[in-house]
């Protein structure tokens, strides 16, 4: 697959580049990517592609090694929404783009097979021919029965949107992974669990086999063994290798966390060798070539109690669900995770734009936002997100977006990069370079080293990409993303990577095929494009070098560009020669490891299949390519937009120090980094996955359906300003009917304009049938009370006159509200019943800026320093009130009760200001002695 | 009452109409108590109040807990459990300068035959006398002697370290009612209907022994004494079941004033029969009384007058204050008078001097009173008694408090941090004044920004 000759900018913004926009007018936070097809003059919501599924969907797939590809289930499960969707199909393209080294295999250096435990690897990809786009997430789940142990999976998030997939390819890798330490996590279970049995079958087929030698050796006492006893004792030796083999695979298996906190010192075995991985890493095409794989990949199959030493063929058993592999309960919890996913992900990309956009801002009001803000969502993503980084991301891209977009910037710095390519062409790059500009230094040192590394990958994925048909493309891998948005690091890789570059050269040697694999980039393919070309063309070697340099310079440009752009120049630089330090040094730990490598014209020799020696260099390469990527790992603000270069400099110095350290140990022991490296990567990676989710699925049709019963409440009632009036002046309103349901509904509705007191549950009561109290005033601000006609429920209403003074009472049987005068300005706005609002979410929408407005006021007069404090001792109270008043009338241009409604607000952002463990009680009632009147309809 | 609700009445203030009580409506400028703290801890009626200093109050009731509360916050500070039965009476014990123990002491009476002194600040059960022979009804300290008293069916002197000093010999079944300190180590109790004037001897160089003696009963009270106050250096005041308002002086005991006015019915017949009809005889009750340097006030059944010491008459009144019996009454500074009552409601009322001598008689007379007169409403004027034409002063309502789902208790008022209110209904409400405690809360939000240090980072963006 990774033949292809088209290579497409990995960043989103590219279709843009020739034909730059002007700035949008809107607030840059606000704008959004442009509909690419407008220029075509199609509806952007008209279905992109026709692709063949309805709307987004999450895919799990297995490679099995039985049947090869397979889909194993859709979330929703339901045909309707992926139609006619070719999932087998599809999940032969998902599973072909696994990069994930992942084997468990024999090492020449150890004894016994060593579990690997490798990072997920994660992809974009689009398949122009299905209209689809998918972001793939590929893990390895261990079974003892499976071959090498392991069983691949993927999980995709399969979308019509290629733009969705891309700018929410962060959300979704985070999400995704959850879902993926979930089923891991259960799987080792699992897996410790199957080893045991199995521990405990061996050895009882070992006493089985001890004694039966024992008989054969009395019953034969000639000197001589016969050879069924020969036999017998090579099974018995086999049965003790066998066990000692298992007893270590328990031990890793069971080790695993605590590897992964540690992250420390493993032994040199384990980097994967086998050529039976090889042939897995490059898409498996042949399962049984190995023959010494079987000795430990296809174990004697698993008879109870005691074992045949002979395996049988994988193909007899029948092979695990994914249920089976993980606990069931870890299995349904995933499940949840990934339907989250789905909601989380549900609508169109401008939606989800704008609700990310919207939380950012959001978070940023953490004084006002929990007046009337639904916290129940964002509660969930702050969880989930570790709380230092936490608003980083989002700020970085709001600020990153923009910078995107603006065209201008880029041009200039293309130009500037064909500069240095220019001058780096000819020469040996390092030494010139370097003198030049430090950080080119840092770029093609790198960059010398990748084309070898690059052959092997090529290798790989000529192979691999025999089974693949023409229209895949791969847009991205996480790492190749991160790569890109964190520049300098991990220039050495990503040097070939740039698309855009690519795409723009005139040098580019490649055919462009119309509908051919676009590899818009995934890291390997990235770092092999042009060698492949090195490596297959000798003769093009000196134009391919110049490419491939040129190429490394102005992606090095492209890279680097954003940070100096985003932050001219400041405190960013300071940070990023440290981090290209960090780079460097790998790249010459790589570079150290490569010396020994075969030269290109052995790699040839391998490329048509021949698996001798040679294949474990290439895994060695491998390795120093793992230890890079894994390097990227380890920063976990690394994110999929191209331009968040932020959190490369945000980073915490231990980040780099990790990066250092690895880069050490492989220095120390280059060989077998791998799973060590892989190993550091997951526990930076590690989220602690917090599997519950406080889902709040309804929340949308909920507000949606508030926001419509608001709307009829509005024209209904011409009496519904003074009713929010008093729910945003914080007297209680008392919804009084007989039918329960239109109760509820109605308190529904207008709970929309309740503020909250903090962040916990809005103060609604929605259906109360016993006589109201003091405390309930001071608990609630809306209640929904029930009438009834029975004599016992006068004590209900005499509690409602004698309280009279502190609630407002909506009467819906006889359409009455009894409250206080308004006449004020700002509810006739928020609840115009002329309003051409048709749409309940829209009004919801409406009445939400319209309140955020009313709390950005009440913020202003909270924290006006002069409005509440006299100004010097001699001032009076009365000064100060009339300066209050002066401040509410002119400034805010509050006119009469709208004053109360920001009074009433400010006291609660006081008050939730001061509070140091909210919640703990509730505020005080306030109230104001006014007459109230009665209206009727 | 409820018609607009029920039946959707047009008028929104319907309320007012049938009462015989004066309203005041709902809006109430003067009223400057807007916010309220509901504050729950009590399993039973609240029925003492009692505050520790400027800050602190303790609650106790018929549960048997005594709780200190944090005036300002409505924080519950502690809560003091040790009595099996409910508390019948409460009282502070403030610390000496001489004392090694500066904590202020609580001493709590309780139907289950015991007094215990807390400390207030650790909540720590300091001692428990459980030698009483009937319930203690009434506690007092002499600060001076530094002696507290305990009034059940006797009367025992006891020293800070409860001791028991002296007492006396069974006086009555019923027991004390009421005890005051008056001059000269003398102390008044009430029992029933009779006054006892008691003389404590302190220990001289002759004998160290503490001794209480019996000086003198004073016998003109018609009815059970239910208050008993000290009203200045010169007099006390008590007050009887049958509306009896006798004046004292404290060194000879004699009558200076007797006020019965309040049970006087009214010359007219028909107003006497109407009396009869519904007048329980409790109306008339003298609850409490409350005195500054000019007037005593009494809450005489669901009325309030105002009697000055020195024109010895009845100068301002409301005869129907409340729609029942009025427990407790406080004037306060400002010429404000509170009154809780039976009713659930507090009332905040100002003693206005009238302005024009009134040379008519005013002819509606008690027809208001039993809510035959039609009362001017429009100008929310409270019903105005003039007692023999001559009422010089006028109690205006200015306010009510209304929360409570019962007898509001007693009530405590704190300078600064508003009016607390106990109640049957086992709650207690903290009330405030809204505007300055908003005030207040903006002060303390521009500390706490300052600390934070918010308040540079704001200012520098």
């Amino acid at each position: 697959m990774i033949s292809a000759p088209d290579v497409v900018a990995f960043t989103k913004e590219d279709e843009y580049e020739e034909e730059p926009y002007n700035e949008p007018a809107l607030p840059e936070e606000y704008s959004v990517p442009l509909f690419p097809f407008a220029s075509q003059g199609a509806n952007p919501w008209s279905k992109l592609s026709g692709a063949k599924f309805s709307r987004d969907f999450i895919l799990i797939s297995e490679f099995s090694e039985q049947v090869g590809p397979q889909p194993l289930l859709t979330i929703p499960n339901d045909t309707k929404v992926f139609g006619t969707f070719d999932l087998n199909y599809f999940s032969l393209r998902i599973m072909s783009v696994d990069y994930q080294a992942s084997f468990v295999g024999h090492p020449p250096g150890s004894a016994y097979p060593k579990l690997n435990f490798v990072e997920d690897s994660k992809v974009v990809l689009g398949d122009s021919k299905e209209g689809a786009f998918a972001y793939v997430h590929h893990l390895t789940l261990y079974d003892l029965e499976a071959r090498g142990f392991v069983r691949p999976f993927c999980m995709a998030y399969i979308s019509a949107d290629q733009h969705k997939i891309m700018q929410q390819f962060q959300e979704l890798s985070a999400e995704f992974s959850k879902a993926s330490e979930c089923l891991k996590t259960g799987n080792r279970k699992a897996f410790a669990g199957e080893l045991e049995k199995k521990l405990k079958d061996l050895d009882y087929t070992r006493t089985v086999l001890h004694t039966e030698t024992e008989i054969q050796k009395k019953a034969n006492d000639k000197g001589f063994y016969s050879s069924q006893a020969i036999e017998k004792a090579n099974e018995l030796a086999s049965v003790e290798k066998s066990i000692i083999e298992h007893q270590d695979l328990l031990k890793q298996i069971r080790s695993y966390p605590h590897r992964k906190v540690k992250g420390s010192d493993l032994s040199s075995g384990e980097i994967q060798h086998s050529q039976d991985q090889a042939n897995q890493a490059s898409a498996t095409s042949n399962p049984d070539e190995s023959a010494d794989t079987d000795l430990y990949a296809c174990r004697p199959a698993y008879i109870p109690k005691l074992i045949k030493a002979k395996s049988t063929k994988c193909f007899d058993k029948k092979l695990k669900t994914l249920e089976e592999l993980c606990d069931t309960e870890f299995f349904t919890q995933t499940l949840a995770q990934l339907s989250h996913i789905e909601h989380m992900f549900r609508g169109d990309l401008c939606y989800l734009l704008t609700s990310q956009i919207d939380r950012a801002l959001l978070k940023q009001q953490h004084i006002t936002n929990f007046l009337f803000e639904d916290f129940v969502e964002v509660d969930d993503r702050v969880a989930e997100k570790q709380e230092s980084v936490l608003s980083q991301p989002r700020q970085d891209k709001l600020l990153s977006r923009p910078l995107e977009e603006c065209p201008i910037p880029k041009v200039l710095i293309s130009v500037g990069s064909y500069k240095s390519s220019v001058e780096s062409v000819l020469i040996k790059m390092e030494q010139e370079l370097g003198d030049e500009e430090y950080k080119e230094v840092e770029v093609t040192e790198p960059s010398s080293f990748d084309p070898q590394e690059n052959l092997d990958y090529l290798d790989m994925d000529m192979k691999g990409s025999i089974s693949s048909g023409e229209s895949i493309e791969v847009l991205g891998t996480e790492k190749s993303t991160c790569v890109l948005s964190k520049s300098d690091s991990q220039g050495s890789l990503t040097v070939p990577l740039s698309p855009q570059v690519v795409r723009s050269k005139a040098v580019s040697h490649r055919t462009i095929s119309e509908d051919s694999i676009e590899v818009l980039s995934t890291c390997p393919s990235e770092a092999l494009i042009p060698d492949d070309f090195k490596a297959s063309y000798p003769s093009a070697i000196n134009e391919e070098e110049s490419y491939a340099d040129n190429e490394g310079a102005i992606h090095f440009q492209a890279s680097i560009s954003p940070p100096e752009l985003g932050e001219a120049g400041e405190g960013t630089l300071e940070n990023t020669p440290s981090q290209i330090d960090s780079s460097c040094c790998i790249g010459k730990e790589s570079d150290g490891q490569l010396v020994p490598l075969p030269t290109p014209a052995h790699t040839f020799s391998d490329e048509d299949g021949v698996v001798s020696i040679p294949p474990q260099r290439y895994r060695q390469k491998d390795e120093g390519f793992h230890v890079d990527f894994a390097v990227e790992n380890t920063n976990p603000s690394s994110r999929d937009n191209s331009c968040e270069t932020f959190p490369a400099y945000e980073l915490d110095p231990s980040y780099l120090l990790a990066s250092r350290d690895v880069s050490k140990t492989s220095l120390d022991n280059y060989s077998d980094t791998t799973s060590y490296v892989s190993s550091v990567a997951s526990t930076s990676s590690d989220r602690t996955p917090s599997f519950a989710h406080p889902v709040g699925p309804s929340s949308e049709r909920h507000k949606k359906r508030a926001g419509q019963n608001a709307l009829k409440f509005i024209r209904q009632y011409p009496f519904a300003h003074p009713a929010i009036y008093s729910l945003l002046s914080g007297r209680t309103l008392v919804v009084l009917g007989e039918d329960e349901t239109i109760v509820r509904k109605l308190v529904t509705a207008l709970s929309i304009f309740v503020p909250n007191y903090g962040r916990y549950a809005k103060p609604v009561k929605h259906w109360v049938s016993s006589p109201l109290h003091i405390m309930d005033f001071q608990k609630w601000k809306l209640i929904g009370l029930q009438r009834v006609a029975s004599p016992g429920s006068a004590g209900t209403l005499h509690a409602l006159s004698r309280y009279s003074r502190y609630t407002s009472i909506l009467d819906l049987d006889n359409k009455t509200l009894r409250c206080p005068l308004y006449r004020g300005t700002l509810v006739p706005r928020l609840a115009d019943h002329r309003t051409q609002i048709k749409r309940g979410s829209t009004y919801y929408l409406h009445v939400q800026s319209m309140l955020t407005q009313l709390c950005s006021k009440a913020f202003l007069y909270t924290f006006c320093h002069h409005l509440h404090l006299p100004a010097h001792d001699k001032e009076t109270e009365e000064l100060v009130a009339s300066r209050q008043v002066s401040f509410l009338r002119l400034n805010l241009g509050l006119v009469n009760e709208d004053v109360r409604v920001v009074q009433y607000l400010a006291e609660l952002l006081k008050l939730h200001y001061m509070q140091e463990s909210p919640g703990s009680s509730h505020p005080m009632l306030r109230f104001d002695y006014v007459p109230s009147f009665l209206y009727k309809i | 009452m409820l018609r607009w609700l029920i039946g959707g009445g047009r008028e929104p203030q319907g309320l007012a109409e049938k009462s015989p009580l004066q309203t005041i409506g709902e809006e109430q400028t003067q009223n400057p108590y807007t916010e309220l703290l509901v504050l729950k801890a009590h399993h039973d009626i609240v029925r003492f109040l009692v505050q520790l200093d400027d800050y602190r109050f303790a609650s106790a009731g018929d549960d048997g807990i005594v709780v200190i509360w944090n005036a300002q916050t409505g924080e519950k500070l502690l809560e003091l459990s040790g009595h099996t039965q409910k508390i019948t009476a409460v009282i502070t014990f403030p610390s000496l300068e001489s004392c090694e123990e500066k904590n202020q002491l609580i001493l709590t009476a309780s139907a289950d035959r015991t007094v215990i002194v807390w400390d207030s600040d650790t909540g720590r059960q300091v001692q428990r006398v459980s030698c009483f022979q009937s319930t203690v009804k009434c506690l007092t300290v002499l600060k001076r002697l530094d002696v507290w008293l305990s009034g059940g069916n006797d009367l025992c002197v006891w020293n800070r370290k409860l001791d028991l000093l002296c007492k006396t010999s069974h006086l009555s079944d019923t027991g004390i009612s009421a005890l005051v300190e008056i001059p000269k180590n003398y102390v008044i109790a009430a029992v029933g209907k009779e006054l006892i004037i008691f003389r404590l001897v302190e220990p001289t160089e002759g004998s160290f022994e503490w001794d209480i003696i019996e000086v003198k009963r004073l016998l003109d009270h018609q009815d059970n004494i239910l208050s008993l106050v000290n009203v200045n250096d010169q007099s006390f005041v008590t007050g009887s079941h049958v509306g009896e308002l006798i004046i004292w002086d404290v060194l000879d005991w004699t009558i200076q004033a007797y006020e019965r006015n309040f049970w006087d019915p009214s010359p007219q017949l028909d107003t006497q029969q109407e009396i009869k009809l519904c007048q329980k005889p409790n109306d008339i009750s003298i609850h409490h009384f409350t005195c500054d340097e000019e007037n005593v006030f009494a809450a005489v059944g669901r009325g309030l007058y105002v009697y000055n010491l020195q024109m010895k008459r009845v100068i301002a009144c409301q005869k129907t204050a409340h729609d029942s019996n009025v427990l407790h009454i406080a004037k306060l500074p400002n010429r404000q008078l509170i009154s809780c009552s039976e009713d659930g409601s507090v009332r905040i009322w100002e003693l206005r001097e009238k302005q024009q001598l009134t040379a008519e008689p005013v002819p509606t007379g008690f027809f208001n009173m039993w809510g035959f007169g039609r009362v001017n409403k429009q100008a929310s004027q409270p019903i105005k008694k003039q007692q023999e034409n001559a009422t010089l002063c006028s109690l205006e309502l200015i306010g009510d408090l209304i929360g409570h789902s019962s007898s509001v208790e007693m009530f405590l008022y704190f300078e600064d941090h508003g009016l607390v209110t106990c109640s049957a209904d086992h709650l207690i409400i903290l009330w405030k004044n809204g505007e300055r405690e908003s005030g207040l809360r903006s002060l303390k939000l521009f500390q706490k920004l300052e600390e934070n240090g918010d308040l540079y980072l704001a200012f520098s963006l």
